[in-house]
């Protein structure tokens, strides 16, 4: 049970790490070419931790590349969030703020883990998700207090994506085991955080945060949109066809 | 991204030493560029401190006054402090 919690976070990392990366060679300059792949080998980097300590509590000889490549797309726990499609610039920055700001809080508190392999992590992870929401904030208030076109897909970005936050919040039965041994934060426990910054970035991008968005959740019980299965056929696929292969 | 500014990079490798020219991005703003030096110069653990600087603000020496800028310093050797020996006793200067 403690190790499907580990794998919700390590999920969220590497399919959203995974997402970034296609930016790679087509980010819109080129600052950004490296801005963008520099916060999804953060992401992949923790997915990889957590990957390794899941294998070992669940205790079945799973390792690091079993989990992110044999796995298919109803055993990927990940929220919804962080499979949707990189759309524009506009959507990707609001889809990576929405994450982080949920996440910086999320670390520091995981940074009083039981688990002393999740205590390590989130001390590096917390640093790394902070500039995350410094870097994404920056460029949501720019946009969304820019040009009219650029005002426009910001507010396109909260509508498409504004109805995947609420999953952040949810703890599965799994995640609730983990929380009761203290391996975990309780995550409904990050909404003030969350809110506040949102709130801080949406007021000075001009954005209206939405109100009664009906959300969308089931991404924790496997059950996921069409776009994961693509994810997962890109990403799996070299690891697929060349089992047990090494650098 | 043709009107995207240009600027500078500076950054310090250690605490005590001085900031050193790495390159130049270009970025909308100074806060903007604060960032992409930070993703660009310093993915390697290349300092602990980045200046940027707008490359506008920089007055450059015009090449084609090398000769009478920085010739006549040529033969004033004597200007290097290679005349008198240093006491043992005074180490590492």
């Amino acid at each position: 049970m403690m190790h499907e919690a580990l794998l919700e976070i390590a999920d969220d990392c590497l399919v959203l790490g995974h997402r970034l990366s296609e930016w790679c060679g087509h980010a819109p300059m080129l600052e950004e070419d490296l801005a963008l792949p520099n916060m999804a080998l953060d992401l992949i980097g923790v997915a990889r931790g957590l990957y390794a300590r899941a294998g070992e509590l669940e205790d079945a000889g799973r390792g690091e590349d079993d989990l992110a490549y044999f796995r298919g797309e109803r055993e990927f726990r990940n929220c919804l969030l962080v499979e949707r499609p990189n759309e524009d610039f506009a959507q990707t920055m609001l889809r990576q703020l929405y994450f982080a700001a949920f996440m910086e809080p999320f670390w520091r508190a995981a940074s009083a883990s039981s688990d002393e392999v999740v205590h390590g992590i989130a001390g590096k992870a917390a640093k790394e998700v902070a500039y995350h929401i410094r870097h994404t904030g920056e460029w949501v208030i720019r946009m969304g207090d820019g040009t009219v076109e650029s005002a426009a897909r910001m507010a396109r970005a909260v509508d498409a994506l504004h109805r995947y936050t609420g999953e952040l919040f949810e703890s599965s039965p799994a995640a609730r085991a983990a929380e009761a041994a203290g391996v975990l934060p309780v995550r409904e426990e990050m909404r003030g955080d969350w809110d506040r910054v949102i709130g801080m970035i949406f007021t000075e991008a001009r954005l209206v945060l939405p109100e009664d968005t009906h959300m969308h959740s089931g991404g924790r019980a496997g059950l996921h949109g069409e776009d994961l299965g693509h994810i997962l056929a890109e990403m799996q696929s070299v690891a697929r066809a060349h089992p047990g292969a090494v650098w | 991204m043709a009107e995207t500014p240009l600027w500078e990079v500076f950054i310090r490798p250690r605490n005590g030493l001085a900031h050193k020219h790495v390159g130049s991005l270009h970025a909308a703003d100074a806060v903007m560029a604060l960032q992409a030096a930070r993703d660009v110069y310093t993915r390697r653990g290349e300092g602990n401190s980045v200046w940027v600087v707008p490359s506008v603000a920089i007055t450059a020496s015009d090449p084609d006054h090398t000769d009478e800028m920085f010739e006549p310093t040529g033969d004033k050797i004597y200007r290097h402090p290679t005349f008198y020996e240093i006491p043992e006793d005074v180490g590492h200067m």
